[in-house]
């Protein structure tokens, strides 16, 4: 039905299945994400202020302050497409032509070091890629996952006096006031 | 409840009716009792001594009753009194980058019962919130079905339809938390959560219009608003008691909560409950969208994440005392006020600690303990002035205990955003004011 294709745009992420024909170079896609994205984003996909970064990372899920993008921890490329058609940019969703998303998804690519600079890029093409966290994900909930008695104490259950590890909530300022907003 | 638990209220009520001052029914005789109270503990509460300026208190006649007010069509729409200002949504500015992509908190310290009114659900919005016009509005259901159906909103309230009152939380409540203590309210650490009674037709229902073919396992949810935000959901759970809501607290749901319709999903995370619903999509996988691997998925300490954690774990907080309600009468009866909830069914029991987890007791909850609704517990205290260290605890009816931010920890790590429903500290200081704190 003609009704429904007009909103059928999901592209799955692991075999591109929905992938519409289109193409686009990364060079394109450098223009349209430095006139379209990079007011958020940063030239080079760093994320201005607190918007989103779209690159780097990569090393980092182990550390104490993990980062988290397209190059480091997305598992599959066919899914920037999805997600670049179905709502980027922010302020103007699905306002980009097939082959303009192409083009800036290679741009996103090429910023994650995943694509040449000379590079055009099509629905095989992006089926082709494999990003480097592909297989950082468990799909089995291992929940739960906490250790407790199924009949929890109830009278003298501290071995120790409780300690406080953690009250800076009070003085950091950083929760907002009650005083209404008029 | 069990009988032993109302005993050890009961006995508890009466030992405070030795120990306290007596409450009154008249609310004059219950200030008079507060007030002898706070005076031989020499903290006479300001509120108290600024109340007694006022012309409209006994035994004058108040202004509002010698004069005619509002007639009945002067609001056709109510609002609560303008002296309920306070309570309202909150947003924490710089969580994030703009107000469209953001969430906004429910007053949960403000409320009581179970039912949280519908201008007053926490709101989670990754585009803002869309203006549809429900007579433009369709629902799309394809894929791996027989027949693919398109929905008015009129077909939509012709089919049989059931109504649930459900808890709706965010997987990221309480995540600002995972590090050590941070938001010194019970409003930002718990308020990603709301409870509505929510009415539609049963996805299964709609799912046998259109004929399920064999193959399809998963659904693809997918919104109209600029997010088109898409989940992808198991097609048991699908079968199982997903509803099509139109409604919610008996009226169209609220825009922000995703007029004219959303998919419920209960006891599972906020974000697969897709509001502005208008497309489902049957097929043999998960899509791997954007919101199931980049977001709403868990990293462990060793780089790894946990993906497709669905169910919400029991969890709970105590809205009375918190650092916006604090104990503000000194020494004396306080009733100990808190909610429960678990996407695993009905809350069994709360237990309540006021020494930091040494000593539990059960509180009282109220009737009728729903499954998947959020549960009101109620513990009468009689507080000595000394400080105190104010815990839940709550376990659901398949035996899940709520577990200490150490045993969560120690599990996933600080770095898993999702799914913190540890017990909850609040530290009750002398002068009676509370602090959100974390203990060992
Ligand atoms: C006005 C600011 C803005 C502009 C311009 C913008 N974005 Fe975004 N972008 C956002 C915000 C905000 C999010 C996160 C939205 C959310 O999660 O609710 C985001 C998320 C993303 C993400 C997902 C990041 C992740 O790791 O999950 C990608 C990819 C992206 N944008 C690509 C683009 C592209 C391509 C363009 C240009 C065509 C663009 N954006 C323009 C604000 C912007």
């Amino acid at each position: 039905m003609a009704q429904i294709q007009g909103w059928d745009i999901d592209v799955r992420g692991d075999d591109g299945l929905g992938l519409p024909p289109g193409k686009g170079t990364v060079k394109q896609g450098e223009e349209i994400y430095l006139s379209q994205c990079a007011s958020c984003h940063g030239e080079f996909g760093e994320g201005n202020g607190r918007w989103p970064e779209l690159m780097g990372g990569n090393g980092t899920l182990t550390s104490d302050d993990p980062r988290k993008t397209v190059g480091s921890y997305w598992p599959y490329a066919p899914t920037l497409f999805d997600y670049v058609r179905r709502t980027m940019p922010f302020t103007a969703p699905q306002s980009l032509s097939n082959d303009e998303v192409y083009a800036v998804t290679a741009y996103i690519l090429h910023l994650n070091d995943l694509l040449p600079a000379d590079a055009e890029l099509d629905a095989a093409g992006l089926k082709a890629i494999r990003l480097p966290n592909r297989d950082g994900f468990i799909a089995e909930d291992p929940r739960p996952d906490t250790k407790s008695a199924s009949e929890p104490c109830m009278r003298g259950c501290r071995t120790a006096p409780p300690r406080i590890t953690s009250d800076l909530a009070e003085r950091l300022g950083v929760t907002p006031t009650r005083t209404p907003k008029d | 409840m069990a009988i032993d638990d109302r005993n050890e209220v009961a006995r508890q009520v009466a030992a405070m009716r030795v120990a306290a001052p007596p409450l009154r029914s008249s609310r004059r005789g219950l200030l008079a009792g507060v007030g002898a109270a706070a005076a031989t503990a020499g903290l006479l509460h300001p509120r108290l001594a600024l109340a007694k300026g006022g012309e409209n208190l006994p035994p004058n006649v108040p202004e509002w009753t010698r004069m005619l007010g509002a007639g009945v069509s002067e609001k056709p729409y109510g609002n609560p009194s303008p002296f309920e200002k306070h309570v309202v949504r909150r947003n924490v500015e710089w969580l994030t980058a703009t107000e469209q992509s953001s969430v906004s908190f429910t007053p949960l310290p403000d409320l009581e019962g179970i039912v949280t009114p519908s201008g007053l659900c926490f709101e989670r919005h990754h585009a803002g919130v869309p203006e549809i016009d429900p007579q433009q509005h369709r629902l799309i259901i394809h894929g791996m079905v027989d027949r693919p159906l398109i929905f008015t909103m009129d077909d939509l309230v012709r089919f049989p339809s059931v109504s649930r009152i459900l808890f709706l939380e965010c997987p990221a409540n309480g995540g600002m938390e995972w590090k050590g203590a941070q938001m010194n309210g019970c409003q930002f650490t718990h308020g990603m959560v709301h409870c509505c009674e929510w009415t539609g037709v049963k996805l299964s229902t709609l799912l046998a219009e259109a004929g399920v073919r064999p193959e399809a396992k998963w659904m693809l949810v997918e919104g109209a608003d600029g997010a088109v935000m898409t989940r992808s959901i198991p097609l048991a759970k699908a079968m199982d008691d997903c509803i099509v809501c139109y409604a919610q607290n008996g009226e169209r749901i609220r825009p922000e909560q995703g007029y004219p319709v959303r998919l419920m999903v209960p006891g599972w995370e906020g974000n697969v409950n897709v509001k502005w619903l208008r497309r489902i999509k049957l097929g043999d996988r998960p899509w791997q969208h954007r919101e199931e691997t980049s977001k709403y998925t868990d990293l462990m300490p060793d780089g790894k994440a946990r993906q497709f954690t669905f169910v919400l774990d029991a969890n709970s907080v105590v809205t009375f005392p918190c650092p916006e309600k604090p104990l503000k009468f000194g020494k004396g009866f306080y009733e100990i006020r808190g909610l429960a909830w678990s996407g695993r069914g009905r809350i069994k029991r709360v237990d309540v600690s006021l020494d930091g987890g040494d000593n539990w007791q059960s509180a009282q909850l109220q009737e009728p303990v729903l499954s998947q609704a959020l549960t009101r517990f109620r513990l009468p205290w009689t507080w000595d002035g000394a400080p105190a260290l104010v815990q839940s605890r709550a376990i659901d009816e398949s035996g899940y205990v709520q577990p200490t931010i150490d045993q969560l920890r120690a599990v996933r790590g600080v770095n898993s955003i999702y799914h913190k429903n540890a017990q909850q500290t609040w530290r009750v200081n002398p002068d009676g004011t509370v602090n959100n704190v974390q203990i060992l």
